[in-house]
């Protein structure tokens, strides 16, 4: 099992979320967050005075997929969330150890 | 003897004024500062109006419409003795007791104007010593040099609805706080961003429409000069408001929110001195004039003044309720559709007398801010400490915090 962390422009979420039902991904959490990578944040201008924002808003999803999957999943997210801009954000696979789906007991893959 | 059309104006424009600070004021500010900063913006415009109010009677309406000398009125209608149910101020049809409420309204908004240059690092003990002894030592003299029989009034100053009173007075002290409180942390390349530009410009629309009951209300009846009045104030904003926009969209390829509504304030306050002396001309004559002026100034007082006068009080109302004064001895011509000169004035002796009034108003706002400001140093402190300061005062001062998420 992978456990994966897609970081997001927070306008790609529909996108994605659409993606991922058409190829059988039943569930996902999403975090709204703040952070920068080589986009640097951007500059605001507010009478006539420049701000620099650092921090810039973001999506996290995350989402727990049987190994086998892994591949596509990350071309499907890759795919939906791209728009070809710097910003575009990134995705990270973490191997998974163990899941429990808590109403049922089942563990693993059937806990998916 | 009481004039109902004329009384029923008045009422009206003392909520219109009034309205501009609760919420009007509050909210453009408000919107203007950081997200845990919100609260203490919105305390400081209210409580300032509720001190600002119980002053009024107690002294500030005494000292700027009672007799006294040149200077200063004097204290025989303090607490408002000798006002009665069925006074009616002079030369007027509307009742005293609606004379007061109105321009209490003014001494409400004059005050919490100068919020904006303090924010975000200001203790709030010291905003309520500093804005109570600044209305009566600052606000009600001024008053009653322009309006209520003063040097300034015997000299034929034209001061329709406040530029010299409310505008230069605010502006003035305002630089003169920010002098001697300190900038904000990361003053001026990191400090933040307004944190609701929405907020700004339903704050700015209030004001707008509240200023209708400043300069029209400020002729005193319903009639002739009230209507004018309006008509140039309405011109004078819009006006201001492009030009602001046009200079942003051209400078740095967009047209932004918070700078047109900054605008609308800058024509606002540009055409108050003179709405009840100049015509439709005047009104867009003046609004051009202030939009420009004021844009640069803004910059001018940040960068090279290096004052951080955090919502520019100097720059729009200062800066605005000057030029407005100044250019009322133009624009007041008939030859440009105002409403001419006093005997034995011309434009050009009007152009000296309203020199002179600016001038003096200047030196005594910022003299005696600065001797406020020393008295409140020593009794109410002055800066909150730097963990307040990155806390947010909503939490540091107030105990409470704007937004739950």
């Amino acid at each position: 099992m992978k456990w994966i962390i897609a970081i997001i422009q927070p306008h790609r979420l529909d996108a994605v979320r659409d993606a991922l039902n058409e190829i059988g991904i039943a569930g996902l959490t999403v975090t709204e967050v703040r952070g920068y990578g080589r986009q640097k944040g951007q500059t605001e201008i507010y009478r006539g005075a420049e701000y620099q924002i650092s921090y810039l808003p973001k999506l996290k999803l995350e989402l727990a997929v049987d190994s086998k999957g892994v591949a596509k999943v990350v071309d499907t997210i890759c795919e939906s969330a791209g728009t070809g801009k710097i910003g575009d954000g990134k995705v990270f696979v973490l191997d998974l150890k163990s899941a429990v789906r808590i109403r049922t007991g089942e563990t693993g893959n059937d806990a998916l | 003897m009481v004039d109902s059309g004329d009384t029923a104006w008045i009422l009206t424009s003392t909520a219109l004024v009034l309205f501009m600070t609760l919420p009007g004021l509050a909210l453009f500010y408000g919107g203007l500062v950081q997200a845990k900063n919100i609260l203490s913006v919105l305390m400081q415009c209210i409580a300032i109006a509720c001190l600002a109010s119980v002053l009024w009677v107690v002294a500030g309406y005494s000292l700027a419409f009672s007799g006294g000398n040149a200077l200063v009125g004097g204290l025989s209608k303090a607490f408002l003795a000798g006002v009665t149910r069925d006074g009616v101020v002079d030369g007027t049809g509307i009742p005293e007791t609606l004379f007061i409420m109105f321009q209490m309204t003014f001494a409400i908004i004059t005050p919490a104007l100068i919020i904006g240059a303090y924010v975000e690092r200001v203790k709030f003990s010291f905003v309520m010593l500093f804005s109570g002894l600044w209305l009566l030592v600052v606000y009600a003299p001024v008053t009653h040099w322009v309006w209520g029989g003063g040097w300034l009034a015997n000299l034929g100053v034209l001061d329709f609805a406040g530029g010299i009173v409310v505008h230069i007075t605010a502006g003035v002290s305002a630089a003169v706080v920010v002098w001697q409180l300190g900038a904000r942390q990361g003053f001026p390349d990191q400090v933040r961003p307004p944190h609701a530009p929405w907020m700004v410009m339903v704050g700015a629309a209030m004001l707008w429409v509240g200023w209708f009951g400043f300069n029209a209300g400020s002729a005193l009846a319903a009639g002739t000069d009230a209507s004018m009045a309006m008509l140039v104030t309405h011109l004078s904003a819009s006006a201001a408001s492009l030009v602001w926009m046009c200079i942003d969209w051209v400078k740095f390829g967009k047209p932004s929110l918070v700078g047109l509504v900054t605008g609308t304030i800058a024509g606002l306050a540009t055409i108050t001195p003179a709405s009840g002396f100049v015509g439709p001309a005047g009104g867009i004559g003046l609004g051009l004039a202030g939009g420009f002026l004021c844009y640069y100034a803004v910059d001018i007082v940040k960068s090279r003044f290096k004052l951080d006068d955090s919502l520019d009080v100097l720059a729009v109302h200062g800066v605005g309720g000057a030029t407005g004064t100044l250019l009322a001895a133009v624009f007041a011509s008939t030859a440009l559709g105002g409403v001419g000169f006093a005997d034995g004035m011309s434009m050009g002796s009007q152009f000296g007398v309203q020199v002179i009034g600016v001038v003096a108003t200047i030196v005594w706002a910022a003299v005696a801010s600065l001797l406020i400001v020393k008295v409140c140093q020593a009794v109410s402190g002055f800066r909150s400490s730097d963990e307040e300061i990155i806390e947010g005062l909503d939490f540091t001062s107030h105990g409470e915090k704007g937004y739950h998420f």
